[in-house]
């Protein structure tokens, strides 16, 4: 392995990160807060940090493989997160390391899972902090750095492959580093859009900002202690929209962009997402009509719930720990099937899911003629054995991690409920569980290692297990 | 630009590597799903799996879009085919591969005009052009025609017991009378634009323009003329040694080729009945000693193997054979080959990916600038770039010493009605057309050449 470059790379990405730090530095001079001593600290720690790196292990051998990409966009996500934290430690606004590290895994996974009690205390510096990971983390930091760095890496598309959700990731154009530039003028472009929106609502500015930060990244790190219910039904439809625009793969943008509207209609995995999000609304809007009495209140409080969750940003308008059991277990499924591969959301992603249903058809039509032959189709491409392989070892990897996550946190005192949804949350990069870890209350009841726990599960989802796997194994690291 | 290679063969591979690193946009189409995944782990560049000729992978590709479409694979038919739709759906410009000698013919021009091909490859064609031209003038170890006229660069080797060793181009001039021009010097992966005070050390690869008749003349004076190979023998019978044979045949050579399968030598023997075909195995130094390897003027490997190739070219040239030129296709085994002392290698893949290079670049020079033609030089380190004189060209009628060219650029020749070799009291007059040789500037009209 191309040890060197890897650990070079990384350098480089936290030498990215000092940049980054420089716009919330930018926010706590205006507001005038304290905090900005804590953001040059970093600051200087994460330049002596990355330049060490990059001088160390400088390297002419640019070439890297497969597995330098797993290991140098986790080894990236890894050191980021642990730089990421200092500002909020520093300041002592959160007192503990591994607490500061689990709110900072949370903002770069976009998961939004808090151990805040009082968010409104926080300053704003921080604040913005945590909301800007959300957008840093929601697109890819290793895509954003391959977008402005020129002749970043060779053979980049591996880091592409390791960082971008979803079962397959392919590029938009020719050059790497035109798709990288393409997929965040996208999201810039949508992000600033959905800032204007909220303005002409009224929101304040910096509340505009963040939640916008908190919707494109699909992430959900609020700053009122009542998520988004405090503000107006105009604000809360507007978020509900962007919520499931950025759930939709990015890909499907670039076609409009380039007015190839034939092939956006023909998207079977978009229609299938809208209509899972519309079933579940309508479902939902029934099922709580009886407590709120009044039909525009429930589609508005379901349609943003089920956005939310589905989209895994985990905003919340309503507790809805309180609704009726359909509605919990609608949510819950939701939770696990994630937004469109390609987009900035988690979850298991409706295109794999969509790839299983059809590989469980073929078998069970397999079972039922054994000399049959089938072709799992999508998007009226055949999906080959390889692919299809990938897909259920994937899912069966989740389904393992899944279990042996949940078996870490039997040690606290909490209900199964609370531990499941929490998992879940984590794991999909939701935020809000249930009951314990509900909408309206934190995670700052899990023990440290517990928060530990579930800082890795928040990786290994935004990551999609693999590159965080590989980079654990030692056949990866041994010279052999 | 925008660049779309259907057909991922060893020659298609060859043509994107160099297509992509001269920061072309490329899309590649194969039918082979694991062709693609690997290009695409390697090359920055988009794959599309399907069938080249058909209009959905064609458009997932943007071939609305694509200045230049090329069709390199195995299949003549197909290439056509492909080159035909992707025209009609919006490329601006085609290249096929057609390689089999029926379609090489008069049909040839024919399919041009009515496919709207823009230009037809025939490797094999090619690979045997360029080693004719060797042949032809077996002192050199590479030709390049400019202008399709009679105006030429040879690159040549300086042996070590060279008599230009430590001589400066001044010195040369005045020993010399020959009207020639050292355009090039590479030495040691440097290549240098050389002035009246560079002085030549042996081993040094030289870069030469001149006329025909005073390139025989120098060459004498040198020592190092060889007259055009008369008695070759080729090893493999390839179409590469078809297309070879014949030419060197209507040049009056006499050829022989040994090939081994017993078909093809009836194919050859009935295609050119001049030649003398061998049935046997060339690898058998026997089987060469007895055809007369120590007397030939030159001996051409052109086997599949590129390994074999090196082999029995280092036996014959141990046999003292005056020409020994050999075919590696591989990148790897050609420069090794270099070490172990053959001097004169071909390489049909890189003749092809030079030809497409050459034919992007005129292309999208054709858009900002005013280069007719661009040919690449000392392995791509130097360029030679083809200018017309247009009517607004201010610098007419002054002589050439009195005009201040930048550094690292020389006029290698002005062509008029014959070629002229520009000496320091030539001027260049309108209508002419100027061979500009440079290293590492870009240069796109014929004004820049000069100081501001």
């Amino acid at each position: 392995m191309n040890r060197k470059r890897v650990f070079y790379t990384i350098g480089k990405i936290i030498m990215a990160e000092a940049t980054m730090l420089l716009l919330p530095l930018i926010v706590s001079f205006i507001y005038g807060e304290s905090c900005s001593m804590d953001f040059i600290i970093t600051i200087g720690i994460a330049l002596a940090v990355g330049g060490l790196l990059m001088i160390l292990f400088r390297t002419e051998n640019r070439v890297i493989y497969a597995k330098e990409g797993f290991v140098i966009v986790a080894g990236a996500w890894i050191a980021m997160s642990l730089i990421g934290a200092l500002p909020f430690y520093i300041s002592g606004e959160i007192p503990s390391y591994i607490d500061a590290f689990f709110e900072t895994v949370s903002g770069f996974t976009t998961t939004g899972a808090s151990i805040l009690t009082d968010v409104e205390a926080m300053s704003k510096g921080l604040l913005f902090w945590r909301s800007f990971t959300h957008w840093i983390g929601g697109m890819g930091v290793l895509v954003f750095v391959m977008a402005i760095i020129p002749n970043f890496s060779d053979r980049s598309i591996h880091l592409l492959r390791a960082e971008v959700p979803g079962p397959v990731v392919g590029k938009l154009v020719p050059r790497m580093k035109d798709t990288a530039k393409i997929l965040y003028l996208i999201y810039v472009a949508m992000t600033v859009i959905e800032i204007i929106l909220l303005l002409c609502g009224g929101m304040p500015f910096f509340d505009s900002v963040v939640h916008s930060f908190g919707t494109a990244g699909t992430g959900g790190f609020g700053i009122k202690a009542d998520s988004i219910a405090g503000y107006s039904n105009y604000l809360q439809w507007v978020i509900t929209i962007f919520m499931l625009l950025f759930g939709v793969n990015f890909n499907i943008y670039y076609l409009l962009l380039i007015r190839h509207f034939k092939s956006v209609f023909k998207s079977s995995e978009v229609w299938c997402y809208f209509g899972i999000v519309g079933t579940s609304i309508a479902v939902i809007t029934a099922n709580i009509y009886p407590i709120y009495q009044d039909i525009a209140d429930s589609l508005r409080l379901s349609a943003f719930q089920v956005s939310s969750i589905i989209t895994t940003t985990g905003f919340a308008t309503a507790d809805f720990d309180l609704w009726p059991r359909l509605s919990k277990v609608v949510l819950m499924l939701l939770m696990f099937v994630g937004a469109c591969a390609g987009s900035t959301g988690g979850g298991l992603k409706v295109s794999r899911l969509m790839l299983l249903f059809k590989i469980i058809k073929k078998e069970l039509k397999r079972m039922i003629h054994p000399r049959s032959v089938g072709a799992v189709k999508m998007e009226g491409k055949k999906v080959d054995e390889k692919m299809q392989n990938g897909v259920l070892v994937y899912f069966a990897l989740y389904v393992v991690l899944f279990g042996i996550m949940f078996g870490l946190l039997c040690f606290e005192s909490f209900d199964i409920e609370t531990n499941f949804s929490a998992v879940t949350a984590c794991f999909n990069n939701i935020g809000p569980g249930l009951s314990l870890v509900g909408p309206a209350a934190n995670y700052s009841i899990y023990s440290s290692l517990s928060k530990i726990v579930l800082s890795g599960a928040m990786l290994l989802g935004r990551l999609e297990i693999f590159p965080l796997l590989l980079a654990l194994s030692p056949a990866v690291w041994s010279k052999k | 630009m925008k660049i779309i290679i259907a057909g991922l063969g060893k020659i298609g591979t060859t043509i994107l590597a160099s297509l992509v690193a001269e920061g072309h946009d490329v899309v590649a189409i194969d039918s082979n799903p694991d062709i693609i995944d690997e290009i695409t782990n390697i090359y920055d560049v988009i794959g599309v799996c399907g069938n080249g000729a058909d209009t959905d992978a064609l458009s997932d590709a943007g071939v609305d879009k694509a200045e230049l479409f090329v069709a390199v694979t195995g299949s003549d038919e197909f290439n056509m085919l492909s080159c035909f739709i992707a025209r009609k759906m919006g490329a601006a410009h085609t290249i096929a591969r057609i390689r089999s000698p029926e379609y090489n013919d008069n049909s040839l021009v024919f399919m041009k005009q009515h496919l709207g091909l823009s230009m037809a490859i025939n490797p094999e064609l090619l690979a045997a052009h360029e080693l004719y031209n060797i042949l032809k003038f077996p002192s050199a170890v590479k030709i390049e025609t400019f202008s399709h006229r009679n105006f030429e660069m040879i690159e040549i080797k300086l042996k070590p017991d060279s008599i230009l060793d430590g001589l400066s181009l001044m010195q040369l001039r005045h020993k010399y009378k020959s009207k020639i021009l050292i355009c090039t010097v590479q030495r040691d992966d440097k290549v240098y634009i050389p002035d009246g005070n560079f002085v030549l050390k042996s081993g040094d690869k030289i870069g030469i323009t001149a006329e025909l008749t005073e390139f025989q003349k120098f060459f004498k004076e040198l020592g190092i003329f060889q007259k055009q190979a008369k008695n070759v023998m080729i090893l493999g019978g390839s179409r590469t040694a078809f297309y070879l044979a014949r030419r060197l045949i209507n040049g009056g050579s006499s050829v022989k080729i040994i090939e081994q399968r017993r078909e093809r030598c009836d194919a050859l023997s009935e295609a050119i009945p001049k030649a003398v075909i061998i049935h046997g195995d060339g690898a058998q130094q026997e089987l060469l000693m007895e055809e007369g390897l120590d007397s030939l003027d030159a001996f051409v490997a052109l086997t599949g193997m590129d390994e074999e190739n090196i082999l029995i070219s280092i036996f014959a040239a141990s046999h003292s054979v005056p020409t020994v030129i050999s075919k590696v296709n591989r990148n790897e085994l050609s420069s090794m080959a270099e070490k172990l002392g053959l001097d004169c290698i071909v390489s049909p893949k890189k003749i092809i990916s030079d030809i497409l290079v050459r034919y992007a670049r005129a292309l999208e020079n054709s858009m900002d600038s005013k280069v007719e033609t661009l040919y690449k030089l000392m392995d791509g380190k130097a360029e030679a770039l083809e200018f017309k004189v247009g009517p607004d060209f201010k610098y007419t009628n002054i002589p050439i010493k009195d005009l201040r060219i930048q550094e690292n650029i020389l006029l290698g020749g002005i062509i008029r009605n014959k070629p002229v070799i520009p000496s320091g009291n030539d001027v260049i007059l309108p209508n002419d057309r100027v061979i500009v040789v440079a290293t590492d500037k870009k240069i796109r009209e014929l004004s820049d050449i000069f100081e501001s």
